[in-house]
């Protein structure tokens, strides 16, 4: 579904990536972990080309980058995202929120566009604030929308830059739960995450970056419980 | 105490009353309030271009705006009120209104632009990645996600700019365009009192600036309500 090769980054004179080389595969749910610094929000955010990859490739659904860059607006069509800091559109109500992005990009008429973020916002639990605005909302119930609104364009990957490190503690559990769910539909996620209990619980798949590069990786049951390197022991002994 | 009422009474028949002097300043007023509307009208359109240049990727155009912005900031607006009458429209046989609009119009357009360009900037970088990664193109994030938001931190320090813009045109005079400061003037002329007609002058200045505060400030109680 996708494929990285030998992906570089570089901001200004500061290498973030050096050298990424993964697969993900359809269905697969992926959680990135690593100290901040690491380069794990640099590599989600060159996913959907919001950072412009210094060098390598990135294969999405069997389009190169090149063929990518040409019609970048379709391609993260197809790779929703949800951010540390929800990012929801505050002059628009949730439904306008979500609704927004199929209407304009898709074509859809607003009452299927209406009907489906109906759908949507009872799949992440908030069936009845469909008029408010999002500064009504708890942070928990941002995040949510904002998973919501990602969803609204029916895309093939979800990624997620932290999604629960800007929410109170009792709220975390709200949206892992949805992302849970969401899973286990068969979305293929990328997740960028400190909660190593979600990502033992749901990634297929720990990818631990350190420096630029992903330093080791595997299932759950590998990486939490066998970690064969150095770094990776250090980090996850401090950390869980 | 009777000849202080004396020369007050006097200096206001002198100078509003006798040959209906107090029409000179109402038509000046409309002058002032004319000119300050097509030129605020103007100067929005030009600074909404202009900032658009800024904020774009073209780089040439970028260039075209800041040199503009910069010449405008950086010259006094008489100079180019005269510049503007004289040199390209003063051969023209438009009327004076227009072209001191124009100059006018022009010289807001420098300031409108930053104040556009400081209230895009300040619109949360979040909101346009959360839109680019939904898909919409860059224009598109602009009209619906950006300008929408950025309109709540531009108008309150655009109305600001049209209560400065209003004492601006003071100087419309110099390309003798019958305004309120010149009106005042003119008076004078008449009369040979230097501050009763000028003192009249600034109570009306005064009482408009006054009035549009009033406004801008009920303006910006209504913009925070809805945050």
């Amino acid at each position: 579904m996708i494929e990285v090769v030998d992906l570089h980054k570089y901001f200004g004179k500061l290498q973030v990536l050096k050298g990424v080389n993964t697969n993900i595969k359809k269905q697969e749910v992926v959680c990135v972990i690593g100290a901040s610094g690491s380069g794990k929000s640099t590599f989600l955010r060159c996913l959907n080309l919001l950072e412009e990859p210094t060098s390598g490739e990135i294969i999405i659904d069997g389009i190169p980058l090149v063929e990518q860059r040409k019609d970048i607006n379709r391609l993260r069509q197809k790779v929703g995202m949800v951010f540390q800091q929800f990012n929801l559109f505050p002059h628009m109500t949730v439904m306008e929120n979500i609704t927004l992005a199929p209407m304009k990009l898709k074509g859809m008429s607003k009452t299927e566009a209406y009907e489906t973020a109906r759908d949507l916002l009872n799949k992440v639990g908030l069936p009845d604030k469909d008029n408010e605005y999002p500064n009504r909302l708890s942070g928990g119930q941002k995040q949510r929308v904002a998973i919501a609104r990602a969803l609204a364009m029916d895309p093939e990957v979800m990624l997620f830059d932290e999604p629960t490190s800007a929410l109170d503690p009792e709220m975390v559990g709200e949206v892992l739960n949805v992302m849970k769910q969401l899973a286990n539909e068969g979305m293929t996620m990328v997740v960028v995450t400190h909660e190593m209990g979600f990502a033992k619980e749901v990634g297929d798949r720990i990818m631990f970056m350190d420096e630029g590069i992903i330093y080791e990786e595997g299932t759950p049951q590998e990486l939490f419980n066998n970690p064969r390197r150095e770094r990776t022991k250090e980090f996850l002994g401090k950390v869980l | 105490m009777d000849s202080v009422i004396k020369s007050l009474s006097d200096a206001i028949y002198y100078n509003l009353i006798r040959e209906q002097r107090y029409m000179q300043f109402i038509q000046g007023l409309g002058i002032s309030l004319q000119l300050t509307l097509y030129a605020a009208i103007l100067g929005t359109v030009i600074g909404l271009f202009l900032a658009l240049a800024k904020l774009g990727r073209i780089k040439w155009l970028e260039g075209l705006a800041t040199l503009y912005v910069d010449v405008i900031r950086g010259t006094p607006a008489v100079v180019q009120l005269v510049l503007i009458y004289y040199a390209i429209l003063g051969s023209s046989n438009l009327p004076k209104i227009v072209v001191a609009s124009v100059a006018f119009g022009i010289n807001s357009g420098a300031y409108v632009c930053e104040l556009i360009r400081a209230g895009i900037l300040a619109v949360d970088r979040g909101q346009m990645e959360a839109a680019r990664s939904l898909g919409f193109s860059y224009s598109h994030s602009m009209i619906y996600i950006i300008i929408p938001q950025a309109i709540k931190n531009i108008l309150p320090a655009l109305a600001n700019e049209f209560i400065v813009l209003l004492k601006e045109t003071a100087i419309a005079g110099y390309i003798a365009l019958d305004d309120l400061t010149r009106a005042g003037n003119i008076v004078r002329g008449r009369t040979f009192d230097a501050y009763t007609p000028f003192i009249v002058v600034a109570l009306i200045y005064l009482y408009i600036t006054t009035m549009l505060t009033w406004l801008l400030n009920k303006l910006e109680g209504r913009l925070r309500e809805s945050d």
